[in-house]
C-alpha cells in the first residue's frame, strides 16, 4: 500500500507507466506471482457449480475460461477474484494463500460482462476510483487516471458521463479502471460479449495487446471459443463445474482430451473409429479409410471404443461418385469468403462439414469426400 | 377525423373537469386574498400568529423528513442486505404505519403517549414521578408522529432502489479496493440518492399540509392549516385566502427546491438482480439485531393494538389508571345500533366510492391519453393530474369553499358546500394524482405498438379499449382505487374544512367523540376504520385474482 502512495509518478504522458507497468512488480508491493487455483469446489445447496477446479496463470499469461452458460465458469472466475468462497480448495497468488482475503484487499483489476461503471460518476472518477479507495491524493489519481484512458485510447474522454459512451468506450474505460490500480491479477468476465461483432473482432486484438502489456496473470472468462483462440494463450475448458481439459488453443483443437471437448472446441464431425494405434479405421457406408491419427497426453494408446474427429478443414470434397471416396448428398451450401462450405450428408447417418476452395457442387448434387493427410485426432467416449 | 383531434376531443372533457375542479378554485383564492388589494396580504404581514405559523409549518416539514430519513434509511438497509431471526416479522409489520388513517395514528399516540397515556403513566408510576415525565405537544410531538407515519415512505422508497441496486457496482467497488464504509459512501448511497430525495419531498408535503398532529398536539401551537381553518372559522375570509395562498406557495417552493437539488442526476438504476442479503453469523450480533427488531416490531404494532385496547374501554371511567380498568363490548354495539352513530360509517364509505369511482374514468382516460396519444392539451393535462398533490389539502378545501357557495352559472359557480356532493369532490381532487400515476405506470409497462397491432388486426377502437388497453391498465387501476378509496375513506384534513352535520365523515365523528372525553367510542369508530381499510384491500385482492 505504502508503495502506491509514495511511487513516483514522473510525466502523466509517459504513456503507459500507470495502465501497463513494466516494472515486474504488482501495485501492492512484491513480484507478480502466479494466479493458482488449486481443487476449488463451489456447490449451491444440492448443486455443484464448481467442481474440484485447478489450474495455474503464470504474470504475463493469458488464460481462457470457456464452457457453456452454466459450466461454472463465472463462479470460478468469482471465486479468483474474492466474490465467492470456495467450499473447498484454495486460491493462490504468488504462493501466498489468498482463499480468505475479501476483494478490496486482494488488488486485482476486474472487468465486469455489463463494465459495472458508476452511473453517477464521470469517465475519470470512475477510472480514478481504485486509486481513491487507495488514498491517493485527487490530483495525482486524476493525472494517473487520464494517462489510462489514453493507453486504452480514450485521451480526453475524462469529463464524459457513462451515459453517453458507447458499448466499446464503457468496455475500454472498464479496462482502464482496471488497469490503473496496477493490479496484480486481472480479471475479465465475458469481457467482448456486449459489443457488436464487427467491434468485438476489433478489440480482440487490443485486448491481447494490452492485456499483454501489463505482465500479470490474466484470466478471463468466455462462451465463446473464437474470443478465447484469438486472446488466450492457454484456454482451460470446464463444463457441469469439471474442468476437462487445459492447455493451448492448438493442443485443444488438435488433441481434444474427450469426445466433449472435441464437439465444443472447432467444426467438425465425431465418428466411430476402430483404434489400431497410429491410424484408426473409419467405415461409412461401408467404405472403410485408414486414418493417421493424434492423441492427448491423457488418452490412452489403445482405445476399446474410439471417435475420430473430422474437420472441415481435414476433408476434401470431389463431385460425382469417386473410387474409396464416401459418398454422399449436399445439403447445404455456404458461402464464406475464400471458401466455401458445404454441408453433406453421408451414409449410416453421418453429415460432416468440408471446406473448399471450389464452389462447383450444388445443392442436392450427389458427391464424395476423402480425408485429407492429417492427422486427425482421436478421442474416447 | 385525425387522431390528434380525436385525441383532443376526448382530453377536452377531462381538461375542463380540472380545469373547474382543482385550478379554478385555487385560481379564486388567489384573487380572494387580493380583494382587499393588497389589505389582506399586509394583515399577515403584520399578524405576528401568521408569521409565527409559516416559520412553525416550515421547521415542523423539515425536521419531520430528517426524523423521517433517520427511522426509514437505516431500517430499509436493515431489512434489504441483512438476514436475522426475526427479520420477516419485522419487515411484514414495517408498513404497517402508513395503514393508520392520519387522526387514528394521531389518537393511538395520545392514547400511548400523551398525558394520561399507558406509556406516560407506566414510566411516571415506575419513577415515582408526581407530574408526566413528559408532555406530548409542540413541535416534537407533531415530528414525532411525523416520523412514526410518514418514514413508511422512505422505507419503501429506500427498499425498492435497494432492491433495483445493481449488485455488480458494490463489487466493482470492493475490487478497486474500496472499505465498506467507502462504498457506502461513494457509490450506494449516491445511487440511491433519487430515491432518497424522492421520498423526502413526500414527507416534505405531508408534513407541510399535515393537519391532524398539529390539530391534537399543538397545544398553544400555531401552523398554517390549522390558522387557515381558524380564520375561516372566525369569518376572516380574507385572511384565510392568504394564508392558503402562502401554503401552498410553500409546498410549490419546497417542491421546486427539491427538483433544483435532484437537478443533476441524467442516471436511472438499472436492475441486474439484486444482491443476497448477508446471513448474520455471529451468535452476539444475531441476539442484538433480533432484539433490535423485536423493539421496533412493538413500537410499530403499539399504536394499533392501543386503539383495539381503548375500543373495548368504558366510556367515562378511566381517569389515572395506567391502564383503562373496564372492558365492555357497548361502544361497539352502540355504533351500530343508534343511527346517530352509523350515519358517519356510511357516509364515509359511500362517499369514498363515490369519489374513486370519478377517479378511475378520468384517471383512466387521462394516463391513456398522457401515454398512447400526442395531441396539443398533452403537456396541460399532465400538468392538471399532478397539480393537486403540491397543494395541500387543507388549501385545496378552502379553494372548494370559496368557490362552491353559491350558484352563478355565469361563473362557473354552483352551489356544494353544505350538500353531500362537496366531500366527494375534495376526496376526488386529492386522490387524482395517486391513481392517474398508478394507471399510468401500469400502461408505460405495455408495448405502445400493442394498440396497432390490435388496430391493424382489425379490432375496432372499442374492441381494442376492452380487449388490449383495460387489461393493460388493470393493475394500476386496482392499486390506484384501492389507494383513493382507503384514504377517502378516512380522511380527514379536507372533512375538516367542508363537513356539515348531515355528511359528516367518521374521521369528524372520531374527532367529536374525542372531544366530548368518550376515548373508547372514538377507538371503535378508530378500529372500525382499520378494518374497513382491510375490507377493501381485501376486495381489491380478490377482484385482481378473479380477473387474472
Amino acid at each position: 500500500m505504502d508503495e502506491v502512495l509514495g511511487r513516483q509518478y514522473p510525466e502523466p504522458r509517459t504513456e503507459t507507466v500507470t495502465a501497463a507497468p513494466s516494472a515486474r512488480t504488482g501495485s501492492e508491493g512484491g513480484e507478480i506471482g502466479a494466479l493458482a487455483l488449486n481443487g476449488v469446489t463451489r456447490r449451491f445447496g444440492d448443486f455443484t457449480a464448481v467442481d474440484n477446479v485447478s489450474f495455474e496463470v503464470k504474470p504475463g499469461e493469458l488464460l481462457a475460461l470457456v464452457g457453456a452458460s452454466g459450466s461454472g465458469k463465472t463462479t470460478t472466475l468469482r471465486i479468483a477474484a474474492g466474490y465467492e468462497m470456495p467450499d473447498q480448495g484454495s486460491v493462490v497468488l504468488g504462493g501466498r494463500d489468498i482463499t480468505r482475503v475479501p476483494p478490496e484487499r486482494r488488488g486485482f483489476g476486474m472487468v465486469f460482462q455489463h463494465y459495472a461503471l458508476f452511473p453517477h460518476m464521470p469517465v475519470e472518477e470512475n477510472v480514478a476510483f481504485g486509486l481513491e479507495a487507495r488514498g491517493v491524493n485527487k490530483v495525482d489519481r486524476l493525472i494517473k487516471a487520464r494517462a489510462a484512458l489514453a493507453s486504452v485510447g480514450l485521451e480526453g474522454a475524462g469529463a464524459r458521463a457513462i451515459q453517453s459512451l458507447s458499448g466499446g468506450e464503457q468496455q475500454r474505460v472498464a479496462l482502464a479502471r482496471a488497469l490503473v490500480i496496477e493490479p496484480r491479477a486481472l480479471l475479465l468476465d465475458e469481457p467482448l460479449s456486449n459489443l457488436d461483432p464487427t467491434l468485438r473482432q476489433a478489440m480482440r486484438d487490443d485486448l491481447r495487446a494490452m492485456l499483454r502489456r501489463v505482465g500479470v496473470p490474466a484470466l478471463f472468462v468466455t462462451h465463446d471459443q473464437e474470443d478465447a483462440f484469438a486472446i488466450a494463450d492457454r484456454i482451460a475448458l470446464l463444463k457441469r463445474g469439471k474442468l476437462l481439459q487445459s492447455g493451448t488453443p492448438e493442443e485443444l483443437y488438435h488433441t481434444p482430451a474427450s469426445r466433449e471437448v472435441a464437439a465444443f472446441i472447432g467444426r467438425g464431425s465425431i465418428v466411430p473409429a476402430v483404434d489400431k494405434g497410429n491410424v484408426a479405421a473409419v467405415t461409412i457406408g461401408g467404405v472403410t479409410r485408414e486414418l493417421s491419427v493424434t492423441r492427448s497426453r491423457a488418452t490412452p494408446p489403445k482405445l476399446d471404443k474410439a471417435f475420430v474427429v473430422l474437420r472441415p478443414d481435414a476433408l476434401e470434397l470431389s463431385r460425382g461418385a469417386g473410387v474409396l471416396a464416401w459418398r454422399g448428398r449436399v445439403t447445404n451450401r455456404r458461402f464464406a469468403g475464400g471458401l466455401v462450405v458445404y454441408r453433406i450428408e453421408l451414409a449410416d447417418n453421418v453429415t460432416v462439414e468440408v471446406e473448399s476452395t471450389s464452389g462447383d457442387a450444388r445443392e442436392d448434387e450427389n458427391v464424395s469426400v476423402s480425408p485429407l493427410k492429417g492427422p486427425f485426432p482421436l478421442v474416447s467416449e | 377525423m385525425s387522431v390528434r383531434r380525436q385525441s383532443l376531443v376526448i382530453a377536452l372533457p377531462v381538461i375542463a373537469i380540472l380545469l373547474w375542479a382543482v385550478v379554478y378554485p385555487n385560481a379564486a383564492v388567489i384573487a380572494g386574498s387580493f380583494e382587499n388589494g393588497l389589505g389582506h396580504w399586509r394583515e399577515f404581514a403584520a399578524s405576528p400568529a401568521d408569521r409565527e405559523a409559516l416559520r412553525t409549518s416550515i421547521v415542523i416539514a423539515i425536521a419531520s423528513v430528517f426524523a423521517s430519513l433517520a427511522v426509514g434509511v437505516p431500517l430499509a438497509f436493515l431489512l434489504g442486505r441483512f438476514d436475522f431471526p426475526g427479520r420477516r416479522l419485522l419487515r411484514a409489520v414495517a408498513t404497517l404505519p402508513a395503514a393508520l388513517p392520519p387522526l387514528v395514528g394521531v389518537i393511538a399516540f395520545l392514547f400511548l403517549y400523551g398525558e394520561s397515556g399507558v406509556i406516560t403513566r407506566a414510566v411516571q408510576r415506575m419513577l415515582g414521578m408526581p407530574q408526566a415525565p413528559w408532555q406530548l405537544k409542540g413541535v416534537g410531538a407533531i415530528v414525532f408522529v411525523h416520523a412514526y407515519t410518514m418514514y413508511v415512505y422512505v422505507f419503501l422508497f429506500v427498499s425498492a432502489g435497494l432492491e433495483r441496486f445493481d449488485a455488480t457496482l458494490d463489487e466493482a467497488a470492493s475490487g478497486l479496493g474500496a472499505s465498506t464504509w467507502h462504498r457506502l459512501r461513494r457509490v450506494t448511497l449516491p445511487l440511491l440518492m433519487p430515491a432518497v430525495a424522492g421520498s423526502a419531498l413526500l414527507v416534505f408535503m405531508n408534513a407541510l399540509g399535515s393537519f391532524s398532529a398539529p390539530y391534537v398536539f399543538g397545544g398553544g401551537l400555531r401552523v398554517l392549516s390549522t390558522q387557515i381553518l381558524a380564520s375561516k372559522t372566525n369569518g376572516a375570509m380574507g385572511l384565510a385566502y392568504v394564508e392558503t395562498t402562502v401554503l401552498a406557495l410553500s409546498a410549490v417552493a419546497g417542491l421546486v427546491l427539491f427538483r433544483w437539488l435532484d437537478r443533476k442526476r441524467k442516471y436511472t438504476l438499472a436492475s441486474k438482480g439484486g444482491r443476497q442479503r448477508r446471513v448474520i453469523q455471529s451468535r452476539k450480533l444475531q441476539i442484538v439485531m433480533s432484539t433490535a427488531a423485536a423493539l421496533i416490531v412493538i413500537a410499530l404494532v403499539l399504536p394499533h393494538l392501543m386503539v383495539i385496547l381503548v375500543s373495548f374501554a368504558r366510556d367515562g371511567v378511566w381517569t389515572t389508571q395506567v391502564l383503562p380498568p373496564e372492558y365492555t363490548l357497548e361502544n361497539y354495539r352502540r355504533l351500530f345500533s343508534e343511527a346517530e352513530l352509523w350515519r358517519p360509517i356510511t357516509n364515509s364509505v359511500s362517499m369514498a366510492l363515490i369519489a374513486t369511482a370519478g377517479n378511475l374514468v378520468v384517471c383512466f382516460i387521462a394516463a391513456y391519453l398522457i401515454v398512447f396519444r400526442n395531441f396539443a392539451g398533452r403537456r396541460l393535462l399532465e400538468l392538471l393530474i399532478v397539480l393537486p398533490w403540491a397543494i395541500p389539502a387543507t388549501a385545496i378545501a378552502l379553494g372548494l369553499a370559496a368557490t362552491f357557495s353559491r350558484n352563478d352559472l355565469l361563473t362557473g359557480r354552483v352551489l356544494l358546500v353544505g350538500t353531500f356532493w362537496i366531500l366527494p369532490l375534495a376526496y376526488f381532487i386529492r386522490d387524482t394524482p395517486l391513481v392517474a400515476s398508478a394507471v399510468e405506470s401500469s400502461l408505460r409497462q405495455m408495448d405502445a405498438s400493442l394498440e396497432d397491432a390490435a388496430r391493424g388486426l382489425g379490432a375496432s377502437w372499442l374492441l381494442t379499449m376492452r380487449r388490449v388497453i383495460l387489461p393493460a391498465a388493470r393493475p394500476g387501476l386496482i392499486a390506484g382505487g384501492l389507494l383513493a378509496a382507503v384514504t377517502a375513506v378516512g380522511e380527514f384534513v379536507a372533512s375538516v374544512v367542508l363537513y356539515t352535520h348531515s355528511n359528516r365523515p367518521i374521521s369528524m365523528e372520531i374527532l367529536a367523540q374525542l372531544r366530548a372525553l368518550a376515548f373508547g367510542t372514538a377507538a371503535a369508530y378508530s378500529v372500525l376504520l382499520i378494518l374497513l381499510v382491510l375490507l377493501m384491500a381485501l376486495a381489491a385482492r380478490s377482484f385482481e385474482e378473479r380477473l387474472v
